[in-house]
């Protein structure tokens, strides 16, 4: 048995990194850049060797991967049952995550060195950035759903904090308002979810909530409400949280605004790590839901699955490019909510699962890299939207080959990373529930077409008058380009199910090519439309635009998601709601109070005369005192 | 030599003088004046100390010893009294008690 206790230091480093960078950090100048990138490099080597330890020497018993408790502490002790512990729980998911989080953070970091070279505040975006990834990480490797919580909640105010990192401009700061209230506003359902969970169960551990022979999925049969188990609805409540905090479609307005940060970040924290902590969330209580509330995973199929379509649609009409990469995330992660959706519990039946897992790994790699080219070509191009742009492969050749397989990679093309985790999902998603086959399977022909959309416009198409002639970006900034483009290219070879599995017993997984075909189809097809429509200036896009005018206004402009919120908060919640509570707290709750004072104040105005400063009068007071006293004394003797 | 005047005789003259002063401290505006009726205050006092002595108990001395620290005290006060007096002259410019009135609302 391998002490895994030093797997603390994975989650340590980046914290003692972000409280040496905040504190000392505006010392160092640009050497915090390398400090920071430094540090996370010890966590992430430190994470590559917790996964082949894990994977390959101690974490299987018996074929069966064991989940092992790293380290553990009681944090708040309350009573004897009620304790809240922190801790790290290596189980696949979680080894997997670490991973994930840390390549992902350790290549953003690397990259921010030429990306935020000399600008304001350096120090303070590296402190930053190792808080987040102190954060996501305690998330990943949380042993219970309070400490995930915690965590959860660390994540939020990170990504508050980065999306906000320009916070001279307006629009960035009402950016990280809206991620947060949003998020913050779904976090409620989480923690209603939390409490009846545990209420329910009893536990808070994640080992006692998913064991599937255990007392916690035995007490879900129990109360219902509403045609639903109790269990049902705490694990809705808790795919609240996790929809927020993957911007799932109702929740999903902040991600796009998000964008506002700088770029490094969109690609760590709104494309590879943070929103998919949702899915993660739910895959972390996998065994609940598949085993006492179907009906609840039947709500994240649906959800993941409308949210993909949804948001494959915006992205083929938007212009600013990091926003064609948000809604494509959104799209992306509806396609591993759908994986889960459609998952079953154990075994072959556990496809979903598998999949869906797969999938959020090698988004991470190719979205990263998208997003991080993304940065390059705005960093080269001093521009987010794409009209502005056109022609620059001749300029950016690193960045357009890298960005060229990201683009492959995503929509699917055979024998890249995407093509299997996708077509796994797929398969899943056709074996289990048709109507949801026939939609993703749509959306992975927009997502191939909105992908070689951007790809055209940037790179081919017409070039535009550039102000400065663009020029590749430094080394830094390259590299993490090609390590992830391999990455991309390489990381569907690994034989996933062998190692993440619903019930964490490996199996066979192998593509089904009745199913494979006809999605490449569909992939090719939405890349030859983006081809024939943006390969060169035509006036087809506009043509097109034109015909579906109504329906692409409509897309344009997100569907009016944001105007309808606007509508419902400002014109309903705070006319009819907000004000008048705001009316009784201004003059009932305010008006007792201030009633009172006013008393107080008026009286004394009245009396104050009293202390008139004249010696005399308060010696004849005091002696009219002193003799009524007597006379008073007097009489009561005499009586 | 006080044989025949009666002990009440001596409380009305020491009640008189009592009052006289207390009227004089309330009513007299003049700094110098207000410490003149405070004395007259305290020897109405030392009056009654040195009677009820010498009436009741006329075996001891304790009255007449008060009465002597009272004196003693009384000097010593009407030195820090005047100059106080004098210090307020400098702020003032007058030692009227109704112009020192700085320490009101």
């Amino acid at each position: 048995m391998i002490d895994f206790t030093y797997t603390l230091f994975i989650v340590l480093i980046p914290m003692a990194m972000f409280l040496l960078l905040g504190l000392v950090g505006h010392k160092m100048k640009s050497f915090a850049g390398v400090l920071g990138t430094f540090g996370l490099g010890v966590s992430w080597i430190l994470s590559i060797i917790t996964a082949y330890q894990y994977f390959f020497v101690a974490g299987k018993i018996e074929g069966v991967y064991q989940k092992i408790i790293g380290f553990n502490t009681v944090w708040l002790h309350l009573t004897d049952k009620l304790h809240i512990d922190m801790g790290i729980l290596l189980d696949p998911i979680s080894v997997m995550m670490l991973i994930v989080v840390t390549t992902v953070s350790f290549m953003v970091h690397l990259y921010s060195i030429g990306y935020m070279k000399g600008e304001r505040g350096f120090e303070r975006f590296f402190a930053f950035l190792s808080l987040f990834t102190f954060s996501m990480l305690g998330l990943v490797v949380a042993t219970n759903i309070f400490q995930m919580y915690i965590f959860w909640e660390l994540v939020g105010v990170s990504s508050y904090l980065l999306i906000g990192f320009y916070y001279q401009k307006p629009s960035a700061v009402a950016a990280s308002k809206k991620a947060f209230i949003v998020t913050r506003f779904a976090d409620l359902g989480f923690l209603i979810g939390i409490l009846i969970l545990s209420f329910n169960t009893k536990t808070f551990d994640f080992i006692a909530l998913t064991d599937v022979n255990g007392a916690a999925i035995a007490t879900g049969a129990g109360a219902s409400f509403l045609g639903l188990s109790v269990m049902t609805w705490s694990l809705i409540f808790v795919f609240m949280g996790g929809a927020g905090k993957s911007a799932m479609f109702p929740f999903h307005i902040w991600l796009p605004d998000a964008m506002e940060g700088p770029t490094p970040v969109s690609a760590l924290i709104h494309a590879a790590t943070m929103v998919v902590a949702g899915v993660y969330l739910v895959a972390r209580l996998f065994p609940i839901y598949a085993i006492s509330a179907p009906e609840g995973l039947m709500v994240v199929g649906y959800i993941g699955c409308f949210s993909s379509l949804f948001a494959a649609i915006i992205a083929c009409t938007q212009f600013d490019i990091k926003r064609v990469l948000a809604y494509s995330t959104l799209s992306q992660i509806g396609y591993m909510m759908v994986g889960l959706g459609v998952s079953g519990y154990g075994g072959h039946e556990g496809l979903g699962y598998m999949a869906s897992m797969f999938h959020l790994f090698t988004h991470a790699m190719f979205k990263a890299l998208l997003f991080l080219g993304a940065g390059a070509i705005i960093h080269a191009a001093h521009s987010n939207y794409m009209n502005e742009m056109g022609g620059l492969r001749k300029y950016l050749p690193i960045t357009h080959i890298t960005f060229l397989i990201a683009c492959l990679t995503i929509s699917g093309v055979p024998f890249l990373s995407a093509f299997f985790s996708k077509d796994e999902i797929l398969t899943a998603a056709y074996y289990h529930n048709r109507i949801i086959f026939w939609v993703e399977l749509f959306v992975a022909g927009l997502t191939a077409f909105y992908m070689f959309r951007l790809y055209f416009r940037i790179f081919w198409n017409k070039e535009p008058q550039y102000h400065h002639t663009p020029r590749e970006s430094p080394l830094t900034m390259t590299i993490p380009l090609i390590f992830l483009a391999i990455a991309s290219i390489f990381a569907g070879y690994i034989p996933f199910s062998k190692f993440v599995s619903s019930d964490s017993v490996p199996f066979e997984s192998e593509i089904e090519l009745g199913l494979a075909i006809p999605s490449v189809i569909v992939g090719l097809l939405g890349i030859l439309i983006a081809f024939v429509m943006y390969k060169k200036e035509t006036s087809i896009p506009d043509k097109v635009a034109a015909s579906f005018r109504f329906f692409y206004r409509w897309a344009y402009n997100k569907f009016y998601f944001d105007e309808l919120y606007l509508f419902v908060t400002k014109k309903i919640i705070f006319r009819y709601i907000s004000k008048p509570v705001a009316w009784f707290d201004r003059y009932v709750v305010d008006g007792t109070m201030n009633g009172i004072s006013a008393m107080t104040n008026y009286m004394s105005y009245q009396i104050r005369g009293f202390q008139s400063g004249q010696l005399q009068q308060y010696a004849f007071v005091f002696v009219s005192g002193a003799i009524g006293l007597a006379l008073v004394i007097m009489y009561l003797l005499i009586h | 030599m006080t044989e025949g005047i009666p002990l009440n005789y001596f409380l009305v003259l020491s009640t008189l003088m009592f009052f006289i002063g207390i009227y004089g401290f309330l009513t007299r505006r003049n700094l110098i004046t207000i410490l003149m009726s405070v004395e007259l205050i305290l020897n109405s006092v030392n009056i009654n100390f040195v009677s009820f002595n010498k009436y009741l108990y006329p075996e001891r001395l304790q009255g007449h010893f008060f009465t002597l620290f009272i004196i003693a005290v009384a000097a010593a006060e009407a030195a820090v009294a005047i100059a106080i007096i004098i210090n307020i002259y400098r702020n003032f410019k007058s030692i009227n008690v109704e112009d020192a009135d700085e320490m009101k609302y």
